[in-house]
C-alpha cells in the first residue's frame, strides 16, 4: 500500500514491534534451556526436555527441560540452604535485594515484554504497559513491606521454603505476585511455571542472578504437571502457592493435607459484570472489552457473566456488537490490535466446543467480525446472547474471548444471580448511583469487587477468591501473611498422648434423694435438640464417675446445624457495635454462673478448683476480649496509584465447623468460637470429645444472652466422625480443628468438595492461656476473607 | 486545480457531488436540529474514571507507521483549520496564513509522497470577523472556507442581538463557516432551555453556512456537562460541536472528546444525523493529532476522518506535521526553519 491509498483507505497497517533483542536471547541459549537452581542454569537430570511454540505462528520455539524428582530435590535443597542466610539478612537487606529485582525489570522491560508476547501470545500492549510495569511494581512494594518487616510483622516468623506452581496466562506477572512477597519476608522460593510459557521466568532467573540476587533464593525448575506435583509432594517444601485450576487446585489440597505444608490457591472464577439502568452505558461497554477481551480472556478474574437489567439489555446488545466490530486481532507483537493468541491448540479447541455447546443450548452468537491471522491459535471476540443460569456456558469458565450474557429485573436479583455460582474471584458493577453502587458491593461473594471498572491490579491490593476461587491473598498487607507464621505457633509441640479412657464405676448413690436428672442435648438453630438418632455417650470423670450423657451427634444433627447456620445469616449484618454488646453479655452471664462451670470442669478434667476457676476467669477475659474486638478489628483503605480507593474490607467467611481440643474443655471453646462469632461468622461447634459439659452447659448461657438462633449451634459426640462430615459439607466455608493431628487431616483432605478454608493445628499442642498464641488477630485473621472493593472516582 | 477535498470521501449519505464553483455545500443532509428533548439530556451518564481508562489505553491499541503514518498525518492536515486568533492580527498577517493553507506542505515534499500535482489544502481558515473579507479574497478560487469566530468570542457575554448581527456580519463578508461560543452560564446553571434557544437563533441566522457550536469545555469542567451541552447543542442545529476557544485555561483533551463522540453517535442513532467534531486548542504535535484520529475513527467510523466531519483548530500542529513528513520522506530528522511559515 502507498502513502496515497493509505489516504483513500485510512487503515491502520501493520505496526510490528521489533523482536530482534528476544530473539538474540534465545540464541545465545541455543534455544535450550536448563533449570535454574543455586544461581545458575542446570541440565535436566534425566536430560529430557519439552518443546514449546508460539502461539501465533505454531514454530517452534524453544525447549524447555522437564524437571524429574532430582531437580525439584536439587532446587529445593538449594533453597533450603539458602533460606537460613537470606532470613538472616534482615528486612533492609532484602529490601536492596527486591528493589535491585524492580530495577532490573524496569532495565529490561521491553525485553520482557516482547519476550512474554511471543511465548504467551498476547499482545504487546499488554506486556508492555500492564504485565511488566505491574510486575515491577509488585518488587517495588514489597521491597517496602521488607524494610518494614521488623516492624510491622514483628510477631511473625518466615515459613521457610516455599513452592510455587504458576499459570500460562500472565506468566511473568504470576511470577512477581508469588516471589516478591515471598522472598520479601525472607522465604526462599522453587518456582516452577507453566510448560506453556516459562521463558520470561527463565530470563527473570538469569538477570536477578546478574543483578545479585544469591544463589538458591530463588529457583526455577520447569517441566509439565509431573513436575509441579513433585513440588506438591517434596517434603523439603513448607508451603504451596498455587495459582491455576480448580481441579489441580483441588489435588494439591488433597495431596498437602495432614502434611503441615501451608497453602494459598488462586483459581478459576465465572466473575459476573453487572450493569444497571443508570449506568454510564458506553463505558461499561468498554469495560467489557477491558473485562473478556483483556488477555484473549485468559483472565481467571475475567468478567464473562454480563448482567444486565432489563431495560437497559437491548441498547447494551447494540453499543457492544458496535464495539466489537472495531475490535482487531492479529499478531501479538504487532503495535496496533487489541487480541491477540490464544496460548495453544489445547485452549482454543476447549474455546470452540464451549461455545459449541452455548449454542446448542440455545444462545445467540456474535463474534467480531475483523480479519484473524490464517495460521496460529487465534479466536474472534465472541458474545453469547440470551444464555440462561442453567446453560453449561452460565456456569464453566471458558477461559477464552466469550462473554455470556442475561438479564436481571432488580438490585436483588442481580445480586441472587451474580452469586449464582461456585466461583468467587471478582465481580464489576456499574451504577452512576452511589448508594446502590456501595450496597451492591459487599453483597456480592467475591475477593475482589470492581466498581465502574474491571480488571484493575496493583501490587498494594490483595487479590484472591471466595469460595471454589481458592484462598489466600495475593499483594497489600493481606498478601504479606500468607508467607508469615505467628511466632508463638512456630514451638508448638504435639500434644502429650492423653490418659487412658477410665472405665465407668457404676456405684449410685444408695438410697439418697438423688439429682434431678439433667438431659444433656444438641444446641441447633437456637434450641436444645435431642440427637437425630436418639442416642447417648457417658461422660466421665478421670475416675470414672459418671457425669451425665452427652448426646451422639451424627451427620444429619450436622445437615441441621449447618442449615439452621446457614439460615442465620443476618448475624453477618448485624453492626459490630451489636455483636460486641452480645459477646459482654455473655462474659456477665457466664461470670454470674462461674462457680456451677468451675466445677463442671473440675469433675470433668480433675484439675484443682482453683485451675478451674482460672479457666472460667480466662474464658470470661476472652469474650470481652473479642467484645472489644469485634468493633475494632477492621479492614484497611488501600492507596493504589489511581484517583479512587479500595477499601479492604473484612467480611466473615460465613457457615465455619469448629472441633475443640480435649483440653481446656470451656476455654478452648470459647477461644475458637468467640472470634469467628465477633466477625459474624456462624458456628458449627464440636466440643471437647471427652469433657463436652461444659460447651453444653454453655448453651444456657447462649439462651440467655441475646444470641440469634443458629449463630453458635452444638454438636456432642464422635470428633473424628463429626470433622469428616463437616469436611465433606459443601455448605461449610470454613474449618477449624484443633486436638487432633488425624482430625486434621480429616479436614483438609476432605474439604475439597467447596475448597472451604481450613485451620487446623496437626495435633500441636496449643497454650490456651497465653494470650499470643490463642487470642486477637492471630485468629481474628482466619475469621474474615478480605475483599477488595475498588473505587475510582471523580466527575 | 482547485478540488475539494471533500469529494475524495463519497460517503453512502452523500447526496450530491459539489460541483466545481460550489465545493462547499455540504455532501450530508445537514442537521437541521429538533425540538429541545430533556429526556436526552436527563439520561447522559458518563462516568469521569472509565472515560480516562478509554484514552489511556487507546495510543497502546492503535498506531500507524510508516506510509500509513504519512497519509494519516496528511490527511490531518486536510482537515486544519488554521488558526488565528490573536489580539494583534493583521490583515497582512492573516493573508500569510491563507497563503499557507492553500500550500501547506512543501512541494518537493508532496511529489515525493506520491502526492505530485494533487491540490491539497487545509480544512478551512478560521479569523475573527474583522479579517473574514480579507481572507476570503486571499483564498478566492481556492476551495477552502473562511471560518469566522462569532458571537462575542471568546467569552460569548455579548448581548444576543449583537451576536446575531456579528453572525449576519461575518456572512455578509464571505464567512461559510460560524464558530459561536455559548453562554456557559446556561450549562452552568443547569438551563438548557437557554441554551437551546440560544443556539437555536444562531443557527437560523446561519443560513447555509455551517454552524459550530464551541462550548469551552474548560469552562464546564465535568464530562456530564460537556455531555449534556454537545446533546442540546445538536438539537438546536449545530453542525460541528467544538471544545474549546483555545483562551480557556484547559482546552481539547481526548476525555472531552470522547465524551462528545458518544453524544455524536447517539445523536446519530436517534436523528440519523451526522455531526462534526471538531477539537481546538492544545493539539500541537503529530502524535498528538493522530491520538485524536484514532478516536475518530474507533469512536464513530471511517467517516469521521474527513474535513466535512473533523475539524483540528491548531495553529502550530501543521508545522510539527510538515517536519514528520519530510523525516518521512528523507530519513532524516527536520526542523522548522526548513517549512515556510504561515
Amino acid at each position: 500500500m502507498s502513502v496515497a491509498s493509505y489516504f483513500e483507505t485510512m487503515e491502520y497497517g501493520p505496526a510490528p514491534e521489533a523482536d530482534g533483542e528476544a530473539r538474540a536471547w534465545l540464541t545465545r541459549h541455543g534455544a535450550t534451556f536448563g533449570h535454574f537452581i543455586a544461581g545458575k542454569f542446570t541440565a535436566p537430570h534425566a536430560g529430557k526436555h519439552l518443546a514449546t511454540s508460539e502461539p501465533a505462528t505454531g514454530k517452534a520455539l524453544a525447549r524447555i527441560a522437564q524437571g524429574n524428582a532430582t531437580d525439584v530435590d536439587a532446587a529445593v535443597s538449594a533453597a533450603r540452604t539458602a533460606q537460613v542466610a537470606w532470613a538472616k539478612l534482615g528486612g533492609h537487606g532484602r529490601a536492596r535485594h527486591l528493589y535491585a529485582l524492580a530495577r532490573m525489570l524496569q532495565r529490561h522491560a521491553r525485553l520482557f515484554a516482547v519476550l512474554e508476547a511471543i511465548d504467551n501470545g498476547k499482545p504487546i500492549r499488554e506486556t508492555r504497559d500492564l504485565d511488566v510495569p505491574l510486575a515491577a511494581r509488585h518488587f517495588y512494594y514489597h521491597a517496602g513491606w521488607a524494610q518494614l518487616q521488623e516492624r510491622e510483622f514483628a510477631d511473625q516468623v518466615p515459613i521457610g521454603v516455599i513452592g510455587q506452581i504458576i499459570p500460562w496466562n500472565f506468566p511473568l506477572l504470576m511470577l512477581a505476585w508469588k516471589i516478591a512477597p515471598a522472598l520479601a519476608a525472607g522465604n526462599t522460593v522453587v518456582l516452577k511455571p507453566a510448560e506453556f510459557t516459562s521463558l520470561t521466568a527463565l530470563l527473570f532467573a538469569e538477570l536477578s542472578a546478574e543483578a545479585g540476587l544469591p544463589p538458591g533464593v530463588l529457583n526455577v525448575v520447569t517441566g509439565d504437571g509431573a513436575t509441579g506435583a513433585l513440588l506438591v509432594e517434596s517434603p523439603g517444601v513448607d508451603k504451596i502457592a498455587f495459582t491455576g485450576s480448580t481441579e489441580v487446585g483441588r489435588l494439591i489440597r488433597q495431596t498437602t493435607a495432614g502434611t503441615g505444608k501451608s497453602l494459598t490457591l488462586e483459581l478459576g472464577g465465572k466473575s459476573p459484570f453487572i450493569v444497571f439502568d443508570d449506568a454510564d452505558i458506553d463505558g461499561a461497554v468498554e469495560g467489557v472489552v477491558d473485562a473478556i477481551w483483556f488477555n484473549q480472556g485468559q483472565v481467571c478474574c475475567a468478567g464473562s457473566r454480563l448482567l444486565l437489567q432489563e431495560g437497559i439489555a437491548e441498547t447494551f446488545r447494540r453499543r457492544l456488537i458496535r464495539r466489537m466490530e472495531m475490535l482487531r486481532i492479529g499478531m501479538p507483537l504487532d503495535k496496533a490490535i487489541d487480541m491477540g493468541a490464544v496460548v495453544a491448540p489445547v485452549q482454543l479447541e476447549r474455546i470452540k466446543a464451549l461455545v459449541e455447546t452455548g449454542v446448542k443450548e440455545g444462545a445467540e452468537k456474535y463474534q467480531a467480525p475483523g480479519a484473524m491471522p490464517a495460521e496460529g491459535c487465534f479466536y474472534p471476540p465472541t458474545l453469547l446472547w440470551n444464555v440462561h443460569p442453567s446453560s453449561t456456558v452460565a456456569t464453566e469458565e471458558i477461559f477464552g474471548p466469550v462473554l455470556v450474557a442475561m438479564t436481571f429485573r432488580t438490585p436483588d436479583e442481580a445480586v441472587m444471580l451474580a452469586n449464582n455460582t461456585r466461583y468467587g474471584l471478582a465481580a464489576s458493577v456499574w451504577s452512576e448511583t452511589i448508594g446502590l453502587a456501595l450496597d451492591i458491593a459487599p453483597k456480592l461473594l467475591a475477593g475482589v469487587v470492581w466498581v465502574n471498572a474491571t480488571n484493575l491490579f496493583d501490587a498494594s491490593v490483595g487479590f484472591g477468591g471466595y469460595r471454589e476461587s481458592g484462598f489466600g491473598r495475593e499483594g497489600g498487607r493481606e498478601g504479606m501473611y500468607e508467607y508469615l507464621k505467628p511466632k508463638a505457633w512456630s514451638g508448638r509441640k504435639a500434644r502429650a498422648e492423653p490418659a487412658p479412657l477410665p472405665t465407668a464405676s457404676g456405684a449410685g448413690a444408695g438410697f439418697d434423694v438423688p439429682p434431678i436428672d439433667r438431659t444433656t442435648k444438641l444446641f441447633v438453630g437456637g434450641k436444645q435438640v435431642r440427637p437425630d438418632g436418639n442416642y447417648s455417650r457417658a461422660v466421665l470423670s478421670p475416675k470414672g464417675r459418671r457425669l451425665g450423657e452427652a448426646g451422639e451427634g451424627n451427620r444429619k444433627d450436622i445437615r441441621n446445624a449447618v442449615a439452621a447456620a446457614r439460615s442465620a445469616e443476618g448475624w453477618a449484618r448485624a453492626t459490630a457495635h451489636n455483636r460486641a454488646q452480645i459477646l459482654y453479655y455473655l462474659a456477665e452471664n457466664l461470670s454470674a454462673r462461674g462457680d456451677e462451670f468451675t466445677w463442671r470442669i473440675a469433675d470433668m478434667t480433675g484439675v484443682s478448683a482453683a485451675k478451674a476457676r482460672a479457666e472460667v476467669d480466662a474464658s470470661i477475659e476472652r469474650l470481652f476480649s473479642y467484645g472489644a474486638w469485634a468493633d475494632k478489628f477492621e479492614g484497611t483503605i488501600h492507596a493504589p496509584p489511581l484517583r479512587g480507593v479500595a477499601l479492604a474490607m473484612y467480611e466473615p467467611v460465613g457457615v465455619v465447623g469448629v472441633a475443640c481440643p480435649n483440653e481446656a474443655p470451656l476455654l478452648a471453646f470459647i477461644s475458637l468460637v468467640a472470634p469467628l462469632v465477633a466477625m459474624g461468622n456462624r458456628v458449627v461447634a464440636v466440643p471437647s470429645e471427652r469433657h463436652p459439659l461444659a460447651a453444653t452447659d454453655f448453651y444456657q448461657v447462649l439462651e440467655t444472652s441475646d444470641v440469634p438462633g443458629g449463630v453458635v449451634n452444638i454438636v456432642t459426640g464422635d470428633r473424628n466422625e463429626l470433622v469428616k462430615v463437616l469436611a465433606e459439607h459443601d455448605d461449610v466455608d470454613a474449618l477449624w480443628v484443633f486436638g487432633s493431628q488425624e482430625a486434621s487431616t480429616a479436614a483438609e483432605r476432605y474439604s475439597i468438595g467447596n475448597l472451604k478454608r481450613t485451620l487446623v493445628d496437626h495435633g500441636l499442642a496449643l497454650d490456651w492461656y497465653d494470650k499470643a498464641a490463642s487470642e486477637g488477630p492471630i485468629l481474628l485473621r482466619h475469621a474474615v476473607q478480605v475483599k477488595n472493593i475498588w473505587i475510582p472516582y471523580g466527575d | 486545480m482547485t478540488q475539494s477535498v471533500f469529494i475524495q470521501n463519497p460517503s453512502p449519505l452523500a447526496v450530491q457531488s459539489p460541483s466545481p464553483g460550489d465545493e462547499h455545500v455540504h455532501p450530508l443532509p445537514r442537521n437541521s436540529g429538533r425540538a429541545l428533548e430533556m429526556d436526552w439530556v436527563d439520561d447522559i451518564r458518563i462516568n469521569l474514571s472509565a472515560a480516562e481508562r478509554r484514552v489511556a489505553s487507546l495510543p497502546g491499541r492503535r498506531t500507524v507507521k510508516k506510509d500509513a503514518q504519512a497519509a494519516w498525518l496528511l490527511k490531518a492536515v486536510t482537515c486544519i483549520d488554521l488558526t488565528t486568533l490573536n489580539g494583534d492580527d493583521t490583515t497582512e498577517r492573516v493573508k500569510r496564513l491563507c497563503a499557507k493553507a492553500k500550500a501547506p506542505v512543501r512541494g518537493d515534499v508532496m511529489e515525493k509522497l506520491g502526492f505530485a500535482g494533487r491540490a491539497l489544502h487545509t480544512g478551512a481558515v478560521c479569523v475573527y470577523h474583522r479579517f473574514v473579507g480579507a481572507a476570503v479574497e486571499a483564498l478566492d478560487g481556492s476551495g477552502i472556507p473562511v471560518a469566522a469566530v462569532s458571537t462575542g468570542f471568546p467569552a460569548g457575554l455579548v448581548p444576543h442581538e449583537l451576536k446575531l448581527k456579528e453572525i449576519e456580519a461575518s456572512l455578509r463578508d464571505g464567512a461559510q463557516e460560524i464558530d459561536i461560543v455559548i453562554t456557559r452560564e446556561h450549562v452552568l446553571t443547569g438551563d438548557w432551555r437557554a441554551l437551546y434557544a440560544e443556539v437555536r437563533d444562531f443557527r437560523a441566522v446561519c443560513d447555509n453556512a455551517h454552524l459550530k457550536t464551541i462550548l469551552a469545555t474548560g469552562d464546564l469542567k465535568t464530562l456530564r456537562n460537556v455531555a449534556k451541552a454537545s446533546m442540546v447543542c445538536m438539537m438546536a442545529g449545530a453542525d460541528f460541536i467544538k471544545t474549546s476557544t483555545g483562551k480557556e485555561g484547559v482546552n481539547a483533551t481526548l476525555p472531552v472528546t470522547l465524551a462528545m463522540l458518544r453524544m455524536i453517535r447517539l445523536y446519530q442513532e436517534r436523528t440519523g444525523y451526522r455531526i462534526g467534531f471538531k477539537p481546538a486548542g492544545g493539539i500541537s504535535t503529530a502524535k498528538d493529532v493522530l491520538t485524536y484520529q484514532f478516536l475518530m475513527k474507533e469512536e464513530l467510523g471511517r467517516d469521521w476522518l474527513e474535513p466535512d466531519l473533523f475539524r483540528i483548530g491548531a495553529s502550530s500542529l501543521l508545522a510539527d506535521i510538515e517536519r514528520q513528513l519530510e523525516h518521512h520522506v528523507t530519513g532524516h530528522y527536520s526542523a522548522f526553519n526548513r517549512h515556510p511559515v504561515g
